[in-house]
């Protein structure tokens, strides 16, 4: 075992793997990273099973020193990171001295970036998962983000890194979208084709008041036309729900597993991992495609993600 | 029987159109059956008061398929018998500090805050399902008299163990966490925990009674 110590945790940083679905029934939401496809690709780079736990960094990365150094990779948003004051790449693996001492700024582009480390971070499991659900404070490190002082163990370090990176063209297939797809939300009858003709052709914008729960959008008011009383329904990862008010939110991998607000849509699985891209004041469209596409986009997603050597350049 | 797509990867199934015993029955029926005969391709179960929401796999299946196996499952839950349900009881001390919101509203229904515990008290409630937050069970139906929609602007924290009013509801929150509910009591147990099985207090299809107890019995509470 290798330990990692926080000198600065940044804005919000957690420890994420690819989160624990399955218990619904007790009220329990999967969590897991945002951006489940940068994590994925980040442990591939340095070995590690793909859903190895990382940190998931919010915004603005913070410092990081490996005592007995480490195999790392950087994968997502670009934190402008700095190893011992050098700038390096993301999307490929790093070898980190004993001692050495990762520096990550503000974002340049996404919200999120992760910090794979070969080994994987090691924590206690939570039905199944090493992932932070930060509203119950359960999982992760200590159920929270992570303080100043905190020290984070994980697996052996890697005798070698293999040089490889993460092929352009497979970066660019997966490349977080602004234009989120969605297909039609199981109360999209509630709206009127007037609403829904604003929710498919405005543009809106990311609230500040967004985060792992979900996202609150500002832009054209959506409110449903039926005055029905909802009864609330579990609700899927990604569905657009509109409040009496009519502003849409995106819920997202820490969402309220049932709800009673109408959803007019729902964004697809194969765009999920862009919505954990998103920042406050982002402008997002949405664009509608049938099951059939969107069930074509993701096991086209699915295959290139397992396509072992083929990823890498 | 009513089905609806969720997502690409989710189906609703709709066991009726209202809240109430039997549809929630249904519901229960259902969930139980797939947790017994588990389908390969189910990923998570979400039921409500009316409906379950099935997550699969698309690889495995797409949804024509995902319905056509529900509508077999459904009939085949249709003849089960659900156990005997099991009764929880979740000691209360009510007003004061711990229930900020109960004179308020029970001035709102000109009932004494003390008429306003007797009822809340008084019931035996069906948790329907849980949600919002892990342990967090849906209680219902209240009292018409005490039913009380929720309040206008959430708190941004809510103690853990607070119990609270919304609508035709009534809850314990397990967490400290924001919440919206009219908050009349707390209790001290604790409702959800990772190193205890089963881990919440509550499961789907519980009855819950609640006890009022005093503040010293409070602070006297074992696990405190």
């Amino acid at each position: 075992m290798s330990s990692l110590l926080v000198e600065n945790p940044g804005l919000l940083t957690t420890v994420q793997d690819l989160g624990r679905p399955g218990y619904g029934a007790l009220g329990v939401s999967p969590s897991g990273a945002a951006d489940a496809v940068a994590l994925r690709l980040g442990n591939l780079l340095i070995g590690n099973e793909p859903g190895a736990a990382a940190l998931e960094m919010t915004l603005v990365g913070g410092r990081y020193r490996f005592t007995e150094g480490a195999v790392i990779a950087l994968a997502g948003a670009d934190f402008g990171a700095k190893l011992d004051g050098q700038p390096i790449e993301r999307w490929v693996p790093h070898a980190v001295r004993p001692g050495g001492a990762l520096e990550l700024g503000l974002t340049r582009t996404g919200a999120r970036c992760y910090l794979c480390i070969a080994g994987g971070i090691q924590v206690e499991h939570f039905l199944g998962s090493a992932s932070t659900h930060l509203l119950s404070g359960l999982g992760g490190f200590a159920g929270r983000g992570l303080r100043e002082g905190n020290v984070l163990q994980f697996g052996a370090v890697e005798e070698r890194i293999r040089r490889r990176r993460i092929s352009p063209q497979v970066l660019e297939t997966l490349k977080p979208r602004k234009s989120l797809r969605v297909t039609q939300g199981p109360q999209a009858d509630w709206f009127s084709e007037a609403t829904t003709r604003a929710f498919f052709e405005s543009v809106f914008r990311v609230s500040e008041d967004s985060d792992r729960l979900g996202l609150r959008l500002e832009g054209a008011s959506l409110a449903p036309e039926s005055t029905r009383e909802m009864i609330s329904e579990g609700v899927s990862l990604g569905a657009v729900q509109v409040t009496p008010s009519g502003q849409p939110i995106i819920l997202f991998v820490e969402q309220q597993t049932a709800g009673g607000y109408p959803k007019i849509a729902n964004v697809i699985g194969a765009d999920l991992h862009g919505i954990g891209q998103l920042r406050p004041r982002d402008e997002i469209t949405f664009v509608r495609v049938s099951l059939e596409e969107a069930r074509a986009l993701w096991i086209a997603q699915e295959q290139l993600l397992n396509s072992g050597e083929g990823l890498f350049a | 029987m009513r089905f609806r797509a969720a997502s690409d990867q989710a189906v609703l199934v709709y066991l009726g159109e209202e809240i109430g015993l039997a549809s929630h029955e249904r519901a229960c029926k259902l969930l139980r059956l797939l947790q017994e005969e588990p389908l390969a391709w189910v990923r998570n179960l979400q039921p409500a008061y009316c409906s379950l929401l099935v997550s699969f796999d698309p690889f495995q299946v797409e949804h024509r398929e995902v319905e056509a196996t529900l509508r077999h499952y459904e009939q085949r839950a249709g003849k089960m018998a659900l156990p005997e349900p099991r009764t929880v009881e979740i000691p209360v001390c009510y007003g004061g500090e711990f229930g900020p919101d109960l004179d308020e509203l029970a001035a709102a229904h000109k009932l004494s805050a003390s008429r306003v515990i007797e009822l809340h008290t008084s019931r035996l409630y069906r948790a329907y399902f849980l949600g919002f937050a892990p342990g967090f069970a849906y209680l219902g139906d209240l009292a018409p008299e005490i039913a009380t929609p929720r309040l206008a602007t959430p708190r941004k924290k809510v103690a853990a163990g607070s119990v609270g009013i919304a609508g035709a509801q009534t809850a314990v929150y397990p967490f400290a966490t924001p919440g919206g509910w009219r908050l009349i009591g707390r209790t001290p147990l604790e409702m959800f925990r990772k190193d205890r099985e089963p881990l919440g207090m509550i499961a789907v299809g519980d009855e819950v009674r609640f006890r009022a107890i005093t503040r010293e019995e409070f602070s006297a509470w074992p696990s405190r």
